[in-house]
């Protein structure tokens, strides 16, 4: 048995089971039937304003559900410096949810003050890495919660990369000493765009700082697979699940679903999947 | 070549406008061939080549931040028509690509943008221009803050020559030429309109925006602003318009109901019911925010507004 312990330092020693993304075509189910849930993941930048419905609709859930914070625009990757406003606001929506960790992608979007809106693959080298553990190392102190970065799905590859792209992550993620927030479907569409074996990936990777998992569906092209967050989980992410928690141990888990969003219900369906995973890991585990 | 470097490099390329097929464009602004430019910092495979790899991450900045500003300004596509109104965003957001790390401020400067390149609009500019303004607004009064609203016991004792009251940050005060806001919300019916086919939905989307287009352009003014998390439009009179503003620029409120009336068309008689009226409006709208600290002295007494218009 590697990892039995289920929370770690990096998700602030917490087991908070499996989870849904929270999204706005689902509020009006949840603060009505308010379904028995482990806990929501929330984009951050949805609720880094002022006032208005959706912070009205975040502390009606609040009361009644865990939330974690996810970003999609912290871009530790990018070489410049983290912008101040955006700290200031991210840190008011910390206090207010009181998430016992904090995550981010892996990558980078701005350069000069603008911003791509977009998740681009990090060029792994080892100034990168330097860089990029520097900055989620003053995020962190500046925010005081712990930090994961999630490894993102990549469609283009450089030639100044100088390892793996599981190397890069764990050269970060020991530098900045933080978690990581394993995404096994984006594991899976970087494997196939760029010919690795996914689960070399998992075993690789350090087990212990996994704070928490996603998994998600994707959309095949002829010529390439884009991580698009609009279908179920297929069977070979379902099995580099099972992999990943046999690494890490129960960890805190989220299906992420962003377009053509189903109902409620189904999408939840659709995450308790994974219990069947962990039930079968703890059997594992007990014999 | 340093991280920097290559993320200029990259974001240059990602952000570049595609081409009328949505492709990535083959000739770099330098004259060199995209394939050359991009096979020096992208890997190829045996699947995809360079090219290939960055366009994937051309197309889908420009698909998301198109969508993004498409998503805002439903009203000014009615009044550009759908292939104007792409032609404008691609030229805006080629022009100013967003600082921001919220996409929600992706066209906080497109009023201004607008109104140095009239001509995207060509005849229609003024009525476009109103309608980036309201729908702008639309945005600010959504999720701009909230302050705890002024209460009676706030005012106890208050004195109108003194007085300054502050106004919600998400109220948003608009001086416009043309009615667009029910232009707005005749397109905003339109598009929510169920088991109309979209042919028809067009047909009358631009019926509307033709019948405001013939308008004669006339002054109206709004207020745009939020009451239990939504988002409503308030017709105002023109001397109510002055009065917030001044408000909302500290002047105090007999200074500010004073600067309203020097032109005004309401009989001298007795304007006082009238703005009494206005003002019971406001705080059942809850427009006016308690003061950041305790402006409103103590020592001060409320006096009615015939009096205190003397006093100052």
């Amino acid at each position: 048995m590697e990892h039995q312990m289920p929370a770690n330092a990096f998700n602030n020693f917490t087991d908070y089971g499996i989870g849904i993304g929270l999204r706005s075509s689902h509020y009006n189910h949840i603060l009505t039937r308010k379904p028995v849930v482990d806990w929501f993941e929330i984009i951050s930048e949805n609720f880094m304003i002022d006032g208005g419905r959706p912070l009205q609709i975040l502390d009606q859930i609040l009361e009644q559900y865990k939330i974690v914070q996810h970003g999609v625009s912290m871009y530790f990757g990018s070489a410049e410096r983290a912008d101040r406003e955006h700290l200031r606001r991210l840190k008011e929506l910390v206090k207010r949810t009181k998430t016992p960790w904090l995550t981010d992608h892996l990558c980078w979007g701005s350069v000069d003050g603008r911003y791509t809106h977009d998740l681009l693959p990090m060029p792994y080298t080892f100034e990168a890495a330097k860089i990029t553990a520097q900055k989620i190392r003053d995020v962190r102190d500046f925010l005081e919660v712990p930090i994961a970065v999630e490894n993102v799905s990549s469609y283009a590859e450089f030639h100044v990369s100088e390892m793996t792209e599981w190397e890069f992550l764990t050269e970060v993620v020991e530098r900045a000493d933080c978690g990581i927030l394993l995404d096994v479907n984006n594991i899976y569409v970087s494997s196939q765009n760029h010919n690795f074996d996914p689960h070399t990936y998992i075993r690789e990777v350090p087990a212990e700082r996994v704070a928490q998992i996603h998994i998600a569906g994707h959309s095949k092209y002829r010529k390439y697979i884009l991580d698009t967050h609009d279908h179920p989980v297929i069977d070979p992410v379902w099995k580099l699940y099972a992999d990943a928690i046999h690494r890490a141990g129960h960890t805190a888990t989220l299906l992420e679903w962003d377009d053509s969003i189903p109902s409620f219900d189904e999408v939840h369906t659709e995450a308790l999947k994974a219990n069947k995973f962990l039930a079968t890991e703890s059997l594992a585990m007990a014999v | 070549m340093n991280l920097l470097s290559l993320q200029r490099r990259m974001a240059h390329a990602v952000m570049t406008p595609l081409t009328p097929s949505e492709g990535m464009r083959r000739v770099s602004p330098d004259g060199r061939p995209m394939r050359e430019v991009t096979a020096e910092f992208i890997k190829s495979n045996e699947r995809l080549t360079s090219f290939e790899r960055l366009e994937i991450y051309n197309r889908q900045y420009w698909f998301r931040v198109l969508s993004s500003f498409a998503e805002d300004f439903p009203g000014l596509r009615a009044v550009l028509g759908g292939r104007k109104f792409n032609a404008v965003a691609k030229a805006y957001l080629s022009d100013c690509p967003s600082r921001s790390f919220t996409l929600r401020n992706l066209c906080s400067r497109l009023e201004s943008w607008l109104r140095r390149h009239p001509g995207w609009a060509g005849s229609r500019q003024a009525l476009a221009v109103d309608m980036v303004r309201l729908e702008w607004a639309d945005i600010e009064a959504f999720d701009r803050k909230a302050e705890p609203a002024l209460k009676p016991k706030d005012l106890a004792g208050a004195d109108a020559s003194k007085l300054r009251l502050r106004l919600q940050p998400y109220l948003q005060l608009l001086d416009l030429r043309y009615p667009v806001d029910d232009l707005l919300l005749g397109v905003r019916g339109d598009e929510d309109t169920e088991f109309s086919s979209n042919a028809f939905t067009e047909r009358r989307k631009r019926k509307r925006v033709l019948a405001v287009a013939k308008l004669k352009p006339a002054s109206i003014f709004l207020a745009v602003y939020r009451l239990d998390e939504s988002v409503y439009f308030r017709r105002l009179d023109c001397e109510e318009f002055i009065i917030l503003n001044e408000l909302r620029a500290g002047k105090t409120l007999n200074r500010a109901i004073d600067t309203a009336l020097r032109k005004s068309s309401i009989p001298l008689a007795k304007p006082s019911a009238r703005i009494q009226r206005w003002f019971h409006t406001y705080a059942a709208l809850g427009w006016f925010c308690q003061p950041e600290n305790e402006v409103i002295a103590s020592q001060t007494r409320i006096v009615p507004f015939e009096k205190a218009k003397k006093h100052e």
